[in-house]
């Protein structure tokens, strides 16, 4: 009863927390909406006994991306240009979008089944026999660093090609040359 | 930047904590929750802490970008490393029960060494794509990013 409550509680404040983000014309409250709003979903994850992904959550949605989109801030204005577009068109895809998600979720096994495709996969190999194949605590790290090896490698390069793209982009020397204009 | 004061000593305080807490994460995360991906962005958010807090020039004399623009390849391959170094044990690539003479304390070998470069890579990344964001805004030269909310008339192509 009460962790219903407090889940009811979590997802209102979501909802309305990204229904004003959406309002708000004032882009810096918009970014510090955002950012309780990963806040928000780091404390759903949490609920949700997935502790690794939250503290991710926590850490880079919360933390950095919102200094990152300050930092874009700075360069901008901090008003929402008035859109003169219909919304229309805008709303008709969001909502097909939409319901077609959803109508994909009815297909889905239920929450927590334990009969369902992924529990029953490689998934019970991972739980029964990482005590004695890798011998790390945290089967999450030993399913992310050894079983899932390549993946988390794949990963890594991708944050390294990501770190190599913004370099290529913006450049990370001072800018002396232009500072005279 | 005189101001702030509160700011700059809670900064000064807080700052060996996050980085202690972001090697505790790294170094734990077999253990408990964590592990390089959390550590590395942890330890990111340390110092853009505090470069917001004492200015981009004070930040990048502390941590030289030529360090950060090294520690990225780095951990990448480190990680790659750890993965050759099995092929020429004998195992299969990113098959850590040959790095030691006990398959376990192989895995534990391997899997400190992975996730020590994927903190690297991350940490150092992060911090770039924040200094190159944030080094954008100071074309005023004076060392700090520029708070003003006037636009930049840098472009000229704006009507």
């Amino acid at each position: 009863m009460m962790t219903t409550l407090i889940d009811i509680l979590l997802l209102t404040l979501m909802g309305v927390t990204a229904l004003f983000a959406l309002r708000l014309k004032n882009l810096f409250a918009a970014v510090m909406l955002t950012g309780i709003y990963s806040l928000l979903s780091a404390l759903w994850f949490l609920i949700l006994d997935a502790v690794d992904v939250s503290f991710t959550e926590a850490a880079v949605g919360a933390g950095f991306s919102t200094v990152l989109m300050l930092g874009t801030l700075a360069l901008t204005r901090h008003e929402e240009k008035p859109g003169n577009h219909s919304q229309l068109l805008p709303l008709f895809v969001v909502l097909i979008t939409g319901g077609i998600l959803v109508y994909g979720t009815l297909d889905m096994p239920r929450f927590a089944d334990p009969l369902a495709p992924i529990h029953t996969h490689v998934a019970p190999h991972y739980i029964e026999k990482s005590g004695e194949e890798i011998g790390v605590p945290n089967i999450v790290t030993s399913v992310l660093a050894s079983y899932r090896g390549f993946d988390t490698l794949g990963e890594t390069t991708v944050i390294f090609t990501a770190g190599v793209g913004v370099l290529l982009l913006l450049g990370i020397g001072r800018r002396r040359e232009e500072s005279d204009e | 930047m005189t101001h702030h004061f509160i700011l700059r000593v809670v900064t000064k305080l807080l700052l060996p904590l996050i980085l202690l807490f972001a090697l505790y994460v790294q170094f734990h995360g077999d253990f408990g929750p964590g592990g390089g991906f959390q550590a590395g962005v942890i330890f990111a958010a340390g110092l853009v802490l505090y470069a917001l807090v004492f200015g981009l020039d004070t930040a990048s004399a502390v941590i030289r970008e030529w360090v950060l623009l090294a520690l990225t390849p780095i951990g990448v391959l480190l990680y790659a490393g750890v993965g050759i170094a099995s092929l020429f044990l004998g195992g299969n690539y990113l098959d850590y029960n040959v790095l030691a003479h006990d398959p376990i304390h192989g895995q534990h070998l391997g899997i400190l060494l992975v996730e020590l470069g994927v903190g690297i890579t991350v940490a150092a990344v992060l911090t770039t794509i924040f200094f190159a964001f944030a080094g954008r805004g100071r074309r005023d030269g004076r060392g700090k990013l520029r708070p003003t909310i006037s636009d930049n008339s840098s472009g000229g192509a704006e009507p």
